[in-house]
C-alpha cells in the first residue's frame, strides 16, 4: 500500500517480484483521512475494512512537515506502518540532514530512505513492509493535549471498548472529531452520544476551537517538534532553482504569454508536427491502401499523381461526348480511336469532385488538353507499388488478397474488412497521436508545470464548474476529441474531470470540419461565418453546460476545495514519462477498444444488409436506401421533425456519423446523389433546417471512438450513459430553438414547436441565472 | 481583523484562526495552515486570483475567497 500525491484514484493491485503471495495495493494519493473527499473516503474505507497486513507510506522528503501529517493518522489505525522517505537524493543534494533513526523512534514505526527516481531503496522498502506485516504492531507515540486526551479516554470507555484494542484509538479520535461517516458506522445510542458530546464540548471550550480543528492543529504542533529534533535544513534563505523558474513562469506579466506558448507547442507537436503524420500513417497507410517504408518515394509519387491530374476525367468526358468505347486493356488503341473522333475545335466540360467535402467544380477542356491527357493515359496512372519507393500494402489490402485467395464469401469479406478491420483500425488509428500527446502531458505533469496551468487559469474555468486543467483537453479536442477526453486524466478533482469529459467533444474536432464545409458549401454559398459560428457554438455549449450542470444534484454532491499544492519544478526522467505514456495509451486500447469495435461492426451490419429486390441480402454501398439502417431511420425520423430535418436520409447520416463524423459527408453523398449532392441538398434543406442539422451533429453524441474514451475515463456505466444522454439532449434542445425561432423570421411558424422551444429557453435561463449554486460541505454520496 | 486576502504580495503573516466549517476549512487545515503557522504570500496569479503562498516550506495555491476565512496578524 502506497500513498503519496499520485494521480491514480482507482486502487490498483500488483504482485511483488520474487515474493510469492504478496499483493500490493496502490491507493489514491491523499493528504489526510478526512471524510470530505471521495479519494480520502475510498482510501480510509479500504484501510478500515480490508485491514491490509502493513502500510507502506511513501512520503516526499523535501516536504516532510506536510507529508508526516498523514503519517500521524496512519499510525493510529493499528496496522503496522513503514514510512519510505522518497526523494532522499534531492534532500542530500540540498545539503539537508535527516536523522531517520530518531524519526523512526518518534513516530513509532520503521523508516527507510528511497529514491523512486533513481530506483534506490525501493525493494528494501517493500521488504521492510513485509517484515513489518509479520512483526510487532505500530504504536502511535504522540499524545494530544490534556483536555483532548481526557475526552478520548471517555470515548474509548463508553463507545469503542468493544472494538479490537489496536483500532480503538483511531475510532475514538474520529468520534471526537464528530466524523459523520464513523458516527454513522458505529451507530451510537443517543444517550451515550449526549454524554460524550458534553466531554467534546468541554474540550472545545477550553481550547477555543472546534474539535476537528483542535486535532489537526495538535498534529501539526507535534510534527513541528519532531522535525525540529531530527531534521536540519542547510540553507533557509536562498532561492532554489525551482523558485527562480517559478518567478518567471507564473509571473504576473509573462505568465499568460508563456502559457500560450506552452499550449501552442503542445498542440503543434501532438496534433500537427508529429501527431498528424502519425495518424495519417495509421489510418491511410497501415489501415488503408498502404504506405511507403520510411516515407521514401512519397514525394515522387505525390508529384506523379499531381502531374497525372484530371487525365481520367478529361479522357472520359471526351469519350462520352464522341461515343468512343474505352478499352482498359489497350489504352493506346483507345486513344488513337478517340483522337480520330474528336474534331480540332472540340471542347467538353468535366466535373471534379473534392473527396472530403463532395464539393464539385466544372472545368472545360479542349483538343490540346485531350492530346496531352491521351499521352498520360497511355503511360498509365501512377501506381504507388511501381517505381517509387518500398511500398508496403496496408493491412486491409493484405487481408483482402488473402480472402480472395481462399474465395471467401462477400458477406465474410465485408464483415472482416469493413466491420472488424475497420473497427480495429478505428481504435489503433488514434494510438500514435495519443502516445505523442500523453508523452507531452506526462512531461508537463512530472516537471510541475501542469499544476501551474490550473493556477493560471483557475479564475476563468471555475465559473463553469471546470478546472484550469480543463484547458488542455479542450485545446486538443479541436484536433480530435478522443485524445482530448483522454487528456482529462490530469484533472485530480473528480467533479471537474467528469465535467470536462462531458463537454470536451462540443468543440468541433477535425473530423467535423468536412461536414461543416459541406453544409456551408451546399446551403450557405461557402460563407465563412458557418465554420466560425460552429466554434463559437462549441465554446458556448461548454460554458452553458458547465454552469447548468454544476447546479444539478449529480454534480453538486461533492465538495471540491481548491487548495492545491504547487510542486517544486524538476526535470523528469525518461523512463517515468514513457511509463505514464504507455499506461494511458494501453488503457485506451483495452478499455475503449471493445466498445468501438463492436459498435463499428453493428453499424456496418445495419447499413450493408437489408431487403432489396424482395430478398434479404448483403447490399452494395450505393443501395444504402434498402438497408436496415434506412428502415430504422424511417422509423425514428419523426423525432427530428421539430428540428427541421425529419427525413430518413438525415437520420441515417447522423447515425453513420457515430462511426466517424466525416462519414456524414460520405453518407449524404450516397443518399443525395453523387456529383449532384450540393444541388440536391440545397433543394432538400432550408437554410434554417440545414443549420439546425449542423448544430445537432456538432453537439450530439460524438463518434464511437470518443464514446469509448468517455467510458474509459468515466469508468462507470451510469456516468457514461448520462454523458451521452446529456450531449444528445442538449444538442436536441439547441437545434430545436434554432429551427423554431428561425421559423419566426422566415414566417414558417409551428405553434407547438414554438411553445416547446420557449419552454426549453425558459428552462435554460432559469438554470443559468436563477437557480442558486450551493457548494456542498459534506460528501453526500455513499462510498 | 485582518485576513490572508489582505496581506500584500511579498508580505508575511501569522495565522490566528481559521473561520468557516466543513470541507473547505478541513482541507485548508489539512494542508498545514493551522493556528500559529507563518505564511508568506509569494504571488498573485496572472488573472488576479488565486494566490500562491509558502507554508511549512512548500508552495500552495489558494483562492482569494478561501483566503478570506483565514484570520492573520
Amino acid at each position: 500500500m502506497a500513498t503519496g500525491p499520485a494521480l491514480q484514484w482507482i486502487k490498483k493491485e500488483g504482485k511483488l517480484k520474487k515474493h510469492e503471495g504478496i499483493t500490493i495495493t496502490d491507493l489514491p494519493g491523499i493528504y489526510s483521512l478526512s471524510p470530505y473527499t471521495l479519494e480520502e473516503v475510498v482510501a480510509r474505507n479500504y484501510l478500515i475494512n480490508e485491514r491490509p497486513d502493513a502500510i507502506l507510506n511513501i512520503i516526499d522528503g523535501t516536504n516532510l512537515e506536510r507529508n508526516l501529517y498523514l503519517t500521524t493518522q496512519l499510525v493510529e489505525l493499528g496496522i503496522p506502518v513503514v514510512v519510505a522517505i522518497n526523494m532522499m537524493d534531492v534532500v542530500k543534494k540540498n545539503g539537508d540532514k535527516l536523522n531517520t533513526a530518531d524519526l523512526a523512534k518518534q513516530l513509532g514505526c520503521k523508516v527507510v530512505e528511497i529514491s523512486a527516481l533513481k530506483g534506490t531503496g525501493v525493494m528494501e522498502a517493500a521488504e521492510t513492509a513485509i517484515q513489518a506485516a509479520k512483526g510487532a504492531k505500530t504504536v502511535p507515540q504522540h499524545t494530544f493535549s490534556g483536555p483532548v486526551e481526557h475526552a478520548l479516554a471517555h470515548i474509548e470507555e463508553a463507545i469503542v471498548h468493544g472494538l479490537p484494542e489496536e483500532q480503538q484509538r483511531w475510532y475514538a479520535i474520529k468520534v471526537f472529531e464528530r466524523d459523520d461517516k464513523v458516527l454513522e458506522q458505529l451507530n451510537i445510542a443517543p444517550e451515550t452520544m449526549k454524554h460524550i458530546e458534553s466531554d467534546i464540548a468541554a474540550a472545545e471550550k477550553e481550547l477555543d476551537d472546534d474539535a476537528e480543528s483542535i486535532i489537526t492543529n495538535e498534529r501539526y504542533v507535534y510534527i513541528a517538534q519532531v522535525i525540529k529534533s531530527c531534521y536540519r535544513k542547510h540553507n533557509a534563505g536562498n532561492l532554489s532553482a525551482s523558485d527562480k523558474i517559478d518567478k518567471v513562469v507564473t509571473n504576473r506579466f509573462l505568465g499568460l504569454p508563456i502559457f500560450a506558448l506552452v499550449m501552442f507547442l503542445v498542440y503543434w507537436i501532438a496534433m500537427v508536427a508529429v501527431g498528424a503524420p502519425a495518424t495519417d500513417w495509421a489510418n491511410d497507410g497501415l489501415f488503408g491502401d498502404g504506405y511507403f517504408l520510411f516515407g521514401n518515394g512519397r514525394a515522387a509519387y505525390d508529384e506523379a499523381v499531381e502531374e497525372y491530374g484530371d487525365t481520367n476525367a478529361i479522357v472520359e468526358a471526351f469519350a462520352e461526348k464522341y461515343e468512343v468505347e474505352l478499352d482498359e486493356e489497350d489504352a493506346a488503341a483507345s486513344m488513337t480511336a478517340l483522337l480520330a473522333a474528336v474534331p480540332a475545335d472540340a471542347t467538353v466540360e468535366y466535373i471534379v469532385q473534392d473527396e472530403e467535402t463532395l464539393e464539385t467544380e466544372t472545368l472545360s477542356a479542349g483538343r490540346a488538353d485531350l492530346e496531352e491527357a491521351a499521352q498520360k493515359y497511355i503511360a498509365g496512372e501512377p501506381d504507388p507499388a511501381e517505381g517509387f519507393g518500398t511500398w508496403v500494402p496496408g493491412i486491409p489490402v493484405l487481408i483482402e488478397n488473402g480472402l480472395d485467395a481462399i474465395n471467401a464469401a462477400d458477406w465474410l469479406k465485408g464483415l472482416i474488412l469493413d466491420g472488424i478491420v475497420a473497427g480495429v483500425g478505428a481504435v489503433l488509428g488514434f494510438v500514435p497521436q495519443m502516445l505523442v500527446l500523453f508523452f507531452l502531458l506526462a512531461f508537463l505533469e512530472a516537471c510541475g508545470y501542469m499544476a501551474r496551468i490550473a493556477f493560471v487559469l483557475d479564475r476563468i474555468f471555475r465559473k463553469f464548474g471546470l478546472s484550469g486543467k480543463s484547458f488542455i483537453p479542450m485545446l486538443i479536442g479541436v484536433g480530435c476529441g478522443v485524445p482530448g477526453i483522454m487528456a482529462s486524466r490530469t484533472i485530480e478533482n473528480e467533479r471537474d474531470r467528469r465535467m470536462t469529459i462531458m463537454t470536451t467533444t462540443f468543440i468541433p474536432c477535425g473530423a467535423k470540419v468536412p461536414f461543416i464545409a459541406m453544409i456551408a458549401g451546399a446551403i450557405f454559398h461557402k460563407s465563412a461565418w458557418v465554420a466560425t459560428s460552429a466554434y463559437f457554438i462549441g465554446m458556448a455549449a461548454i460554458i452553458i453546460s458547465g454552469i447548468m450542470l454544476k447546479k444539478t444534484r449529480r454534480f453538486a454532491g461533492e465538495p471540491a476545495p481548491f487548495v492545491m499544492e504547487l510542486p517544486a519544478y524538476h526535470w523528469p526522467t525518461l523512463p517515468n514519462v514513457l511509463r505514464s505514456m504507455w499506461e494511458r495509451g494501453w488503457s485506451f486500447i483495452k478499455k475503449a477498444g471493445t466498445i468501438i469495435l463492436l459498435s463499428t461492426i453493428l453499424v456496418w451490419f445495419l447499413s450493408r444488409f437489408g431487403v432489396a429486390d424482395g430478398a434479404f441480402r448483403m447490399l452494395e454501398e450505393e443501395e444504402l436506401e434498402s438497408s436496415i439502417l434506412a428502415r430504422i431511420g424511417n422509423l425514428i425520423a419523426w423525432i427530428f421533425a421539430p428540428l427541421g430535418f425529419g427525413t430518413w436520409q438525415a437520420t441515417v447520416a447522423s447515425i453513420t456519423g457515430l462511426i466517424a463524423k466525416e462519414n456524414i459527408v460520405g453518407t449524404m453523398g450516397i443518399l443525395y446523389g453523387g456529383t449532384e449532392t450540393y444541388a440536391n441538398l440545397a433543394a432538400a434543406f432550408t437554410g434554417i433546417a440545414a443549420y439546425a442539422f449542423l448544430v445537432f451533429n456538432l453537439l450530439c453524441a460524438p463518434c464511437f471512438a470518443a464514446i469509448g474514451a468517455i467510458k474509459r475515463e468515466m469508468n462507470n456505466a451510469g456516468w457514461t450513459w448520462f454523458a451521452i444522454a446529456y450531449q444528445c439532449g442538449f444538442a436536441y434542445a439547441v437545434s430545436l430553438m434554432i429551427y423554431q425561432f428561425g421559423g419566426l423570421f422566415t414566417g414558417n411558424v409551428n405553434v407547438i414547436g414554438l411553445i416547446a422551444a420557449f419552454a426549453v429557453l425558459g428552462g435554460m435561463i432559469y438554470m443559468l441565472f436563477f437557480k442558486k449554486y450551493q457548494e456542498a460541505t459534506k460528501l453526500t454520496r455513499k462510498v | 481583523m485582518n485576513n490572508l486576502r489582505e496581506v500584500p504580495v511579498g508580505g508575511k503573516a501569522k495565522v490566528v484562526k481559521i473561520h468557516g466549517e466543513g470541507a473547505v476549512k478541513r482541507r485548508i487545515m489539512d494542508m498545514g495552515i493551522t493556528k500559529g503557522v507563518e505564511i508568506f504570500v509569494r504571488k498573485v496569479a496572472p488573472l488576479g486570483d488565486p494566490i500562491e503562498i509558502t507554508v511549512r516550506g512548500y508552495e500552495l495555491s489558494i483562492r482569494k475567497a478561501d483566503a478570506e476565512s483565514i484570520e492573520v496578524e
